[in-house]
């Protein structure tokens, strides 16, 4: 019924619209044509921005005390200490790195096994299941609380670090290498099949080479993602530069903060620029 | 009333394009620039409204030296010369009317434009415009669900509403079918004659450009080769400007579409009737 | 050559020439001597009594984390609107900020080279540190609370989403904006005309992914005072309420998932 009502309105619509334009009189097409459900978002907009903004406490005598610090911080930038604590320093950093690579390096060989069991065309439904149960705990879960519960489990330590990093690799690969399996050229494996293939063959023959320089473009941006999650983690003692970060900012030696941040950043283009070249060079 | 002396373009890679170009376009009259690929015919017409700066001469719009202009004087030269494009360019996820609104844009202030408050007169000239190429129907419609005649159709009514005193055609029929091209064709035509506008047209389909324009000239490697009456137009001409090729064999297109397509000689009510029917299609 | 010949003369196909076979062994050993070097230096400095104790200590975490303690999830209900709401206020401010930083940055956009790269840089150090990080730094200058969460959030945003929409910017379609500057648009309005239309899809798409991200990122912030359920979490943790920090997990993966969803949801009926 209202579908048949429905045909004749929008073209009466359209007709008062041409005529409307003919006197000229023309307003752009709403983006929502419900005019209730359009003004109904908009006002619910406005009421959460409200309460929300109302839920802020902000207290302006500690912003006024603090904005002396922030400009210490800004200053501390253009002058920053590597110096003082060069030790320090290099030891987080060190940890921070080696951190990285291994956790990477495990973090992508275990999620090959669990891409494979979450990709839903090339494996059965129980191990389906388990697998994507895996990545959406070990995606839903920040590096940092993973790193609360491994610190707890391991010990203070780059080890409860490598570990998180790891896990967290674990749910970021095989989501995006069972995406990738689903999307695959289903002809190919089939005419790798048909040879007679065994599944083990298959899987080199047909499935690594498609999703390959995929794998390893993934790979690097991993890398630096550990990377720069390496860096939060020594927060609660899992190890690496975040430690020494922490300490720095809450001795409110800024300088030495400035410094860490710099090299971090340093070393997040380091990645990006070589990544992008490992990246061209796969392909 | 449009005068080019001695313009000339080089890339800053360092191939020249155009050498020394001297044209003269009277009012009314519609110019077909023709000349093989490469030839600077998209840089020739691109050189009249800066969108490429020459790098020398200078280029005269009525009184004006176009070559020296730059910010709000620019906007407004620029607004006096309508210009069509290959690939329609138009934006694919504005309507129709927005589309054909955005020939305003050099008329009114940004906020007007960014709220899309246009003024009656410009709605109702983008109507009449949309009338006149047959898309009334389709004001709402969005620009990517066109076909490739209708969208040209659009890019039309959006380079009038400029209310230019020149035309600039690109490659108007490039990416169109034999049929649409010729209604394409005829329709700028017809708009040039209507409102006493000049234009120029590049076109790469010589017979088209015989048929509709009131004077070629030919381009070649950035020089102008030829310059007479679409009948001065001979083999050995041709020759000259794209290079050796036996011109004769190619079958006359004029002749053998016109008795397949009854439209072509038939009075203006007639064509204007099939136009209208195309665009509803 | 990967076709050689055997002393009989036979044919012999191989994947790779000697030279790249041997090439590639050294690469390997490079890698796993690399990895060995950098398993030694963390295993050195490890107490493994603790390693070989986790098992215990994970059978107990668990013990104690169950059952989790419901009656807690009451306390919960204004950290976690605290927490939405660092992620929305966050998301939304960073999006201001990102929008035209990403319109500086993009080369067909930009309106001079050096700007530009001051633009990269910006997005770079944004990208770079992590919300935490930059929590972290805004607790020690507006103290603790819900604002500096939500601007570090935003601070971190404008990074990730000017980075994609630059890109988006840089991969338009040219002739539409031709088209528009030869009405004798003005700058503005051909951004407005030409550049925008093509590039809301993707602006909308991002936007909606960060929201995601930041949703997650947002429920830890509290660990270093910067608001929302973070700061329950912490609590509870330093007090060893186990049972209550499993009713904190459990909120935060139902919201992570509902958040999920929605992200999915939208940004499939963008596309």
């Amino acid at each position: 019924m209202s579908e048949q009502l429905e045909a004749p309105l929008t073209q009466m619509k359209a007709q008062a619209r041409q005529q409307a334009a003919q006197r000229g009189e023309w307003r752009r097409l709403p983006l929502i044509e419900s005019a209730r459900l359009r003004w109904g978002l908009a006002i619910g907009a406005v009421i959460y921005l409200f309460l929300a903004l109302a839920s802020v406490e902000v207290n302006w005598a500690r912003v006024s005390e603090g904005a002396g610090r922030a400009v210490n911080f800004l200053g501390a930038f253009m002058q920053p200490d590597f110096i003082s604590r060069y030790d320090d320093i290099v030891a987080g950093l060190l940890e921070s790195l080696t951190m990285t690579l291994t956790s990477t390096v495990l973090g992508v060989l275990l999620a090959i096994p669990v891409g494979l069991g979450a990709a839903r065309n090339i494996s059965p439904l129980p191990i389906y299941f388990v697998c994507r149960a895996i990545i959406a705990v070990s995606r839903t879960f920040q590096e940092i609380i993973i790193a609360i519960l491994f610190v707890v489990m391991f010990g203070f330590g780059p080890f409860a670090g490598m570990i998180t990093l790891a896990f967290a690799t674990i749910g970021f690969m095989a989501k995006l290498l069972a995406e990738d399996i689903e999307d695959l050229d289903w002809r190919q494996v089939e005419a790798v099949r048909a040879t007679g293939a065994s599944w083990w063959q298959t899987m080199n023959h047909a499935v690594q080479p498609q999703v390959m320089p995929r794998l390893i473009g993934l790979s690097m941006y991993r890398l630096d993602i550990n990377f720069r999650e390496s860096s939060v983690i020594g927060i609660v003692g899992a190890g690496g530069i975040g430690a020494t970060l922490n300490t720095s900012l809450s001795r409110y030696e800024y300088d030495t903060s400035a410094a860490i941040l710099l090299i971090i950043i340093a070393i997040v283009l380091l990645c990006e620029y070589s990544s992008s070249h490992v990246r061209r060079w796969t392909q | 009333m449009l005068t080019l002396s001695g313009v000339g373009k080089r890339y800053p890679t360092g191939d020249r394009a155009l050498t020394d170009i001297e044209l003269t376009l009277p009012k009314g009259q519609v110019m077909a620039l023709i000349g093989p690929s490469g030839a600077g015919k998209s840089t020739l017409i691109r050189c009249v409204n800066r969108l490429v700066e020459p790098t020398q001469g200078s280029i005269r719009l009525e009184e004006t030296e176009l070559t020296k202009l730059s910010g709000h004087k620019l906007r407004h030269a620029r607004r006096s010369m309508g210009m069509i494009f290959q690939e329609y360019a138009l934006v694919d996820r504005l309507t129709v009317m927005e589309n054909v609104l955005s020939g305003q844009l050099g008329y009114v202030g940004f906020w007007r434009s960014f709220l899309r408050r246009y003024p009656q007169e410009a709605v109702v000239e983008a109507f009449r415009l949309l009338e006149r190429v047959g898309l009334p129907h389709a004001i709402d419609k969005r620009a990517d669900a066109l076909s490739g005649g209708q969208r040209q159709r659009v890019g039309i009514a959006r380079a009038l509403l400029q209310s230019p005193k020149l035309l600039l055609v690109d490659e108007p029929t490039a990416s169109l079918d034999p049929k649409t091209s010729r209604q394409i064709m005829r329709l700028i035509r017809e708009l040039c004659a209507e409102r006493n506008l000049a234009a120029i047209i590049n076109i790469h389909d010589v017979a088209l450009a015989q048929q509709f324009a009131d004077r070629i000239v030919g381009l070649r490697a950035g020089k102008i080769v030829f310059d007479g009456l679409p009948s001065e137009l001979t083999s050995e001409m041709l020759t000259t400007i794209y290079g050796e090729e036996d011109w004769d064999t190619t079958p006359e297109p004029m002749d053998d579409d016109a008795t397949n397509d009854a439209s072509v000689n038939s009075p203006y009510q007639h064509t204007m009737k099939s136009v209208a029917a195309g665009g509803a299609q | 050559m990967p076709v050689s010949f055997t002393s009989q003369g036979l044919p012999v196909w191989r994947r790779r020439t000697t030279r790249a076979q041997w090439l590639q062994y050294i690469a390997w050993l490079a890698g796993v001597s690399l990895f060995l070097l950098c398993w030694k230096m963390i295993s050195d400095n490890t107490m493994w009594v603790f390693v070989e104790d986790a098992g215990r200590q994970g059978a107990d975490l668990i013990s104690r984390m169950t059952p989790p303690e419901w009656g807690y999830a009451n306390v919960l209900w204004k950290p976690m609107w605290d927490t939405l709401n660092i992620a929305t206020l966050g998301t939304a401010l960073g999006i201001v900020m990102a929008f035209p930083v990403a319109f500086l940055a993009a080369r067909n956009t930009t309106p001079h080279p050096l700007i530009r790269s001051a633009a990269l840089m910006v997005i770079v150090s944004s990208r770079s540190i992590n919300s935490l990080i930059w929590a972290m730094l805004l607790v020690t200058i507006l103290g603790p609370g819900v604002l500096a969460g939500i601007i570090a959030i935003a601070l971190r945003s404008i990074g990730f989403v000017g980075k994609l929409l630059y890109e988006a910017i840089e991969e338009i379609h040219p002739t539409p904006v031709e088209a528009i500057s030869a009405t004798g648009a003005s700058r503005m309005q051909v951004m407005n005309y030409g550049v925008l239309p093509q590039i809301m899809p993707a602006f909308a798409g991002i936007s909606v992914y960060r929201w995601d991200i930041n949703i997650r990122e947002s429920t830890v912030l509290g660990l270093v005072g910067a608001g929302g359920i973070g700061l329950q979490l912490n609590a509870s943790i330093n007090s060893l309420a186990w049972d209550q920090v499993s009713v904190i997990f459990i909120m935060i993966f139902a919201t992570v998932l509902v958040s999920e969803w929605i992200s999915a949801r939208v940004r499939h009926a963008i596309i």
